[in-house]
């Protein structure tokens, strides 16, 4: 059991190392060092630095120096909390994103723990009754959630919303709330915005997750051991629920960690449309611009997360299957 | 056969029936046989011939689209006073509490697979416990006290320790031991066992029927053992119920049908197992023909079609019904009774 978990901390080291080079890679593709494209960037803006100040930041990075000293450079600042400067902003990378990275996770979260409590139970009902009129129902809508795009969804119901209700859809925050500091009441604001971003980027997952848990199910329910289960008398609800619906539950588990970052890469049109302050817009805006350092960053902390919520679906996966945690 | 006067389970013209969109699966049809108090009471026929689906039906778990269309499945229980109650099975709700109270407590069931059926998430100190505190009012450690108990009457070692393990942690043998001592925690007066050493290997095949024949000697259960192999019926079995196609076609002491079956059926079946007296070389004389799709049963005798005495006009017309052909012994043929 410990080898296992050490065993899959240290595949998580690797995994982050090799994201870090990914993004080291995104961060040296274009063409140029950023140093002259950052100089570029502020002369055209208005504001040219001195030949000073450019070779100083030239140092700082070590552009004249072997690539993997440039990497190590890079790492070290990175391990300060320094992520470098954000072009078209002027801004450190950290201060844009810290905020934004934040409500991706809560945006996400928010989405992954609606799919679940939505799918769960569909899931299962439709295994249990399958074939029922209430299965064929949900798989016609499931195929619906899966086909429909996200943001047309998105686009539809801010019409509908602002059309019947008269209300704006769209943010996170109602303006008072957008700039304000933190306060209980701008939590309770955001709450009340995240369920639609929720519903719309859960949509198409709930949808999968549906069929997969059905799926599952199936499967389950046709092993002996539910027919053990039955026989010893146990109500059907209780022999469902302990046992093959536990069995069925564990792709789920190890779907968390990719479940993540698919949610935040699917968000970006969504995002878009209901402009969510998210990081999947930014990172479209630092991809098209070119700021290297800002969508290096991005990458970098969503593989992280990733890395971090595969880990955690390992732990999850070992505690709910005990083969794994007695063969560990 | 050293039983009561009044069978402990009396299954009555039983019909469990398939329904399919390609059509009517007879699992069952019209199965008629009694177990009584500390019988063990074999149950033979060819794959797909419906005992499996018979056991199912008796603890009310056939699954769907399956469902018992006729018959009754009487259970007399013997209640604490000495009087005994008679329930129809048949007429009780599959989920409802009598049903659940019945299951378990009253009829215990071990089948074939000892790889699945316990569940891998639990350990097998938890689904016994499981069982007896559903039906018994014990304390968790009592109950606990009691599953380890059931380990060690079933002669796995270190039960203490082996309450706390996973299935996937015992050997097959083992493994179907767990099972056994699982299905009688809570001291059914019946234990159904589907296969239960089919999937073993010879060795502990003969150490599980042991163990089944020591704890009936201990215990008194009746036993309905449900089996291909007619060497498990000689050496365990005091009577034999033949089924075919759903059907019983002859039943009667184990001694009688092994020597003096009537049903052609019986006798081809008992032709085909390999015998230590018969003379080597002698090419085995198995069944003609093979068993028909199961939607398409054959009208009149269901055997009529791979049956060396078939009688043209009657047995393909006519469907024969279990008669009396010896003391304790019936099958049905019209060979035996050509004027039903
Ligand atoms: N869930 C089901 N759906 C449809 N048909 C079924 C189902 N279960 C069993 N049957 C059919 O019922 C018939 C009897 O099956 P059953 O399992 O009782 O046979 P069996 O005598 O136990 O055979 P075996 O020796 O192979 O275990 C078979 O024709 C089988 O195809
Ligand atoms: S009734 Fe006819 S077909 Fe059926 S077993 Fe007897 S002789 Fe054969
Ligand atoms: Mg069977």
């Amino acid at each position: 059991m410990l080898s296992y978990i050490l065993r899959r901390f240290l595949l998580a080291i690797v995994t982050v190392w090799a994201i870090t080079v990914l993004a080291f890679v995104i961060i040296q593709l274009p063409p140029g060092d950023f140093v002259t494209i950052y100089i570029n960037a502020l002369q055209s803006s208005g504001s040219p630095i001195s030949y000073g100040q450019a070779e100083a930041m030239r140092a700082q990075y070590g552009l004249d120096q072997p690539m993997y000293i440039q990497y190590l450079k890079w790492m070290g600042m990175m391990l300060q909390g320094d992520f470098g400067m954000a072009l078209a902003w002027n801004k450190p990378v950290k201060e844009i994103i810290g905020d934004r990275l934040t409500l991706t996770m809560v945006v996400s979260i928010a989405a992954i723990l609606l799919t679940w409590t939505v799918a769960l139970p569909i899931g299962i009902y439709s295994a249990v009754r399958q074939y029922s009129l209430g299965d064929y129902v949900f798989t016609f809508i499931g195929f619906i959630g899966i086909a429909v795009p996200n943001f047309m969804l998105a686009l539809i119901l801010m019409y509908v919303g602002y059309k019947y209700f008269n209300m704006s859809i769209g943010g996170l925050f109602s303006p008072q709330y957008a700039e304000a500091p933190w306060s209980l009441a701008k939590v309770l604001d955001l709450l009340q915005h995240l369920i639609l971003p929720a519903l719309i980027l859960g949509l198409a997952g709930t949808a999968q997750l549906i069929r997969i848990m059905r799926a599952n199910l199936l499967d389950e329910l046709r092993k002996p051991y539910v027919v053990t289960a039955r026989a010893k008398g146990l109500s059907e609800t209780r022999v469902i629920l302990k046992y093959p619906v536990r069995a069925a539950l564990n792709p789920f588990a190890s779907t968390i960690g990719y479940y993540f970052p698919y949610v935040v890469s699917g968000s970006i049109v969504v995002s878009l449309v209901l402009s969510l302050p998210t990081v999947g817009p930014l990172l479209l805006t630092a991809l098209v611009a070119q700021d290297m350092f800002l969508a290096g960053t991005i990458v970098l902390m969503l593989g992280v997360m990733t890395v971090i919520g595969t880990f955690v679906s390992d732990l999850i996966l070992m505690w709910i299957d005990p083969r794994i945690r007695m063969e560990g | 056969m050293e039983h009561g006067p009044e069978p402990i389970l009396s299954v009555r013209n039983l019909k469990t029936y398939f329904f399919q969109d390609e059509g009517i699966v007879h699992a069952v049809d019209g199965a008629t046989f009694d177990l009584y108090r500390g019988q063990t009471l074999g149950i033979v026929g060819e794959s797909g011939c419906g005992k499996s689906v018979t056991a199912r039906s008796v603890l009310r778990i056939v699954e769907r689209p399956g469902r018992i269309v006729e018959g009754e499945i009487i259970l007399r229980r013997e209640q604490p006073n000495g009087q005994t109650d008679e329930i129809d099975l048949t007429k009780l709700n599959p989920d409802g509490a009598l049903m659940r109270a019945i299951r378990g407590k009253d009829i215990g069931l071990i089948f074939q697979e000892p790889m699945t059926s316990f569940s891998a998430h639990y350990t097998i100190g938890n689904q016994i416990t499981e069982a007896i505190r559903l039906h018994l009012k014990l304390s968790k450690a009592e109950a606990r006290a009691r599953a380890i108990e059931m380990l060690r009457l079933v002669g796995i070692p270190k039960p203490e320790r082996r309450v706390d393990e996973y299935s996937f942690q015992l050997s097959g043998g083992l493994r179907q031991r767990a099972m056994i001592a699982m299905a009688l925690a809570c001291d059914p007066g019946i234990l159904i066992a589907d296969e239960p050493t089919t999937a073993l290997d010879v060795t502990t095949q003969a150490q599980i029927l042991a163990l089944l024949e020591r704890l009936q000697r201990e215990r008194g259960m009746a036993i309905m053992l449900i089996t291909h192999n007619l060497g498990v019926v000689a050496e365990m079995c005091d009577a034999v119920v033949v089924m075919y196609l759903g059907r019983v076609v002859e039943k009667g002491p184990v001694r009688q049908i092994f020597h003096n079956a009537r049903h052609p059926y019986t006798q081809a079946l008992l032709r085909s197992i390999p015998s230590i007296e018969a003379a080597p070389r002698v090419k085995l004389p198995t069944i003609t023909g093979s068993i028909p799709h199961p939607y398409k049963r054959p009208k009149g005798c269901p055997f009529h079609p791979r049956c060396a005495h078939v009688m043209p006009g009657l047995c393909d017309v006519q469907t024969p019904a279990l008669q009396p052909v010896a003391e304790h012994q019936e099958a049905s043929c019209f060979l035996y009774h050509p004027s039903q």
